[in-house]
């Protein structure tokens, strides 16, 4: 391989990077601010809050991210007001002929369907003794939501989110699927021009691998700054004292 | 919906190459979890090591990826071996390709699924067991299993769930199961939003299927366990 | 039976030596109590009786049967006989301060299961086994209730059952009052008795004094690791030697 094309190599895996990373931060990003409202409705006792909700999430936590694509990018071609709307260029349902922009869409709706999930389950899982205690010191509602529901959630929040958050990096190798070049596509064009499987999917699975790693390491950062009061104690020493 | 009608039968077909490849993986993947699990738990640090890489690589990549590099790759490395013996190689198929990642890959996470349950048990379970003559083996049949399968089974259900939506994936290497189906049959007839989401149905009949089921499970499993309730 | 013999047994935890040379003997019909404050190492040196706990050093003998062991490179002893060990353990039954009955199973199945699947005894004979002593505790009425839906005292009078279905030589206790409400203790006390007037071979690890000094034949005081006093509860309770043990049993009395 000539040094030319090395460089060509370098600079094609770093707009495949570039291009995953946005794709992971910007669904995740939008994903979790649209969640956070929607697990309030999720958690109403009013049913007719929560189950468009509910429906929401059992569809999209009930099928494949890939179909959710597909669905996505290929199936609104189907209708001939979509295909004039396209004609037409009108604005919002134009962005249904971008790929890139199709792929932000169904990641952020995947994606926030689980972080509805999981945020609504770490408010119902709230000990119902910490809700009286509130209550009996005289906080008002707001107060309560604010000073002990939400911060307890975050503590149960956090460990499944870490988990979300890898899984939503790995979910956007799909989107090479739909003719986009991010990671995933790179090593597949290196893999036609080369023939070289290990070296291409090996390599781009170390690259995968790292930003896992970095992913992980800042959870655990996280979790140290701001969960400080739950780390385990050292019982032993607090005995002696 | 004519078209529906007329692919039906595909489609049918489609899911049963999806079921099966989810159901082969599945098991292929507890074994691991299981093996995993006892390694990690009990075996020596060489082993403990080597089961630490082993769930803490696979649950660094992709499963595409993962997918891509066991199909290629050993598409590459059976041409190899062929040619050094002289023969024609067969092609990868696409559906041992897939079971092999899919199970390989979830075998992690059941791992860390099992270690889990059983550390979880209370010590005193297996003290008592040991104190009135049990062996290992006899102790972790009668006593162990039978807890940590209670503590494994929400955890694994999901496991399973996640396994399942993973084997879509396999239609993007040209294993006909239902997503491939779906994706020609739409195209054919340019009804794709149609045939996604008679895909989709198939998908959700199984999970919300299993779901239910292990609710029905957790009732049997949780004989002699009292929850504690959020509001007394 | 001859007799449970304990030599010489230290226990080290690391720099923490918790047993400096206890000794036990114990023939047919002793019931004996141990006592002392908590950290004196009683509950360690009962563990090591079963070899729960792996003593440092020192030897167990049941009817003149040694444990077989060896010392391995660090100096830590390992059994080298493991099926020796659990014919020794349904010799030896143990009852928990927590309990410890196994959740998934019934009260009845709790009671059957060493009897059938250690002992081999076929299903019938365990059952009526089961039957016959969960009938000596009291707990008939709840042969197919699951621990989780008893009292602490109910659960514990199981596991007395459950120890006696072995037909054991001695019945090992450790601290089975303990983790019970007082008004528990009582009834689990009453079987322990009626246990010690049938004959039976028990070492008691105990803070109930009452127990100690009324049903026992002989008392062992242990603190910090070393036998400080010992002899007959008429004796030792009543005008104990030891400066410590008149402390421990006027804190006790209180």
């Amino acid at each position: 391989m000539t040094y030319e094309q090395l460089g060509q190599l370098f600079a094609s895996y770093a707009s495949g990077l570039w291009a995953t990373v946005q794709l992971t931060v910007f669904s995740l990003v939008l994903g979790l601010l649209i969640a956070i409202p929607l697990a309030v409705l999720r958690v109403s006792p009013n049913r007719i809050v929560s189950s468009p909700v509910a429906v929401y999430t059992w569809f999209m936590r009930g099928t494949p991210l890939l179909a959710q694509l597909m669905i996505v990018y290929y199936g609104f071609g189907q209708f001939q007001w979509m295909q004039d709307a396209w004609q037409r260029g009108t604005p919002l349902l134009s962005l249904l002929r971008d790929p890139y922009d199709c792929a932000l869409i169904a990641l952020t709706a995947n994606t926030c369907a689980y972080t509805t999930e999981i945020l609504a389950g770490a408010l119902r899982a709230t000990p119902y003794g910490e809700i009286e205690a509130a209550r009996a010191y005289g906080m008002s509602q707001l107060t309560t939501w604010r000073r002990i529901l939400l911060p307890s959630a975050l503590r149960r929040f956090i460990p499944a989110y870490s988990n979300e958050v890898i899984l939503m990096l790995h979910g956007t190798s799909l989107v090479s699927a739909i003719t986009i070049v991010d990671l995933t596509g790179v090593a597949r064009d290196f893999y036609a021009n080369y023939y070289a499987p290990f070296e291409a999917f090996i390599s781009v699975g170390t690259v995968y691998f790292g930003l896992t790693t970095i992913i992980t390491l800042l959870v655990r950062l996280t979790e140290r700054r701001y969960l400080v009061y739950l780390r385990p104690q050292n019982f032993a020493t607090l005995a002696k004292s | 919906m004519l078209e529906l009608q007329r692919y039906f039968p595909a489609l049918l077909q489609g899911a049963g190459i999806t079921l099966i490849l989810a159901v082969l993986s599945v098991v292929l993947a507890v074994c691991l979890g299981m093996a995993g699990a006892v390694a990690k738990l009990y075996g020596s640090r060489a082993v403990v090591s080597m089961a630490s890489a082993y769930t803490t690589l696979i649950r660094g990549v992709p499963e595409f990826v993962m997918m891509l590099l066991v199909f290629y790759g050993g598409q590459l490395i059976l041409n190899q071996l062929a040619s050094w013996v002289g023969l024609h190689a067969p092609d990868v198929n696409a559906f041992v390709a897939a079971v092999l990642t899919i199970g390989f890959i979830f075998g992690a996470y059941y791992t860390e699924t099992f270690r889990g349950a059983i550390l979880s048990v209370p010590r005193g379970q297996m003290e008592a067991a040991r104190a009135y003559g049990f062996s290992g083996w006899l102790a972790f049949r009668r006593i162990l299993f039978p807890q940590m399968m209670r503590l494994a089974l929400p955890a694994a259900v999901n496991n399973w769930l996640v396994l399942l939506k993973a084997t879509a994936i396999a239609s993007l290497i040209g294993l006909h199961d239902v997503m491939f189906i779906a994706d020609q049959a739409g195209r054919t007839t340019q009804t794709p939003m149609t045939f996604y989401l008679a895909a989709c149905a198939v998908y959700l009949v199984v999970t919300s299927g299993s779901t239910a089921c292990l609710a029905r499970a957790r009732t049997y499993l949780h004989r002699g366990v009292r929850e504690g309730s959020l509001h007394r | 039976m001859n007799a449970l013999t304990v030599e010489n047994l230290h226990k080290r935890y690391g720099d923490n030596e918790v047993l400096k040379g206890v000794s036990l003997s114990a023939k047919s019909g002793d019931v004996i109590s141990m006592i002392g404050s908590s950290g004196s190492g009683k509950s360690t040196f009962l563990r090591c009786i079963n070899f729960l706990e792996s003593p440092s050093s020192g030897r167990v003998s049941l009817n003149g049967n040694e444990v077989r062991t060896s010392t391995d490179g660090s100096g830590e002893i390992r059994i080298s006989d493991p099926a020796q060990l659990r014919q020794m353990r349904t010799r030896l039954a143990m009852v928990f301060q927590h309990f410890n009955l196994w959740a998934h199973m019934t009260v009845l199945e709790n009671v059957m299961e060493a009897p059938r699947h250690v002992l081999k005894l076929t299903r019938a004979e365990a059952t009526e086994r089961a039957e016959r002593y969960l009938e000596q505790v009291g707990m008939t009425r709840f042969v197919d209730a699951y621990p989780s839906h008893l009292s602490g005292g109910q659960q514990q009078r199981v596991a007395i059952a459950r120890a006696l279905a072995m037909e054991p030589e001695a019945l090992l206790f450790d601290e089975p009052t303990s983790a019970l409400d007082p008004e528990l203790v009582g009834d689990v006390l009453k079987v322990m008795r009626d246990l010690a007037d049938e004959g039976r071979t028990m070492i008691v690890v105990t803070h109930e004094m009452g127990f100690a000094r009324e049903v026992s034949n002989h008392v062992v005081f242990l603190h910090q690791g070393v036998i400080e006093e010992e002899g007959h509860p008429r004796e030792v309770m009543k005008t104990p030697r030891s400066e410590r043990l008149q402390r421990f049993l006027s804190g006790a009395m209180k």
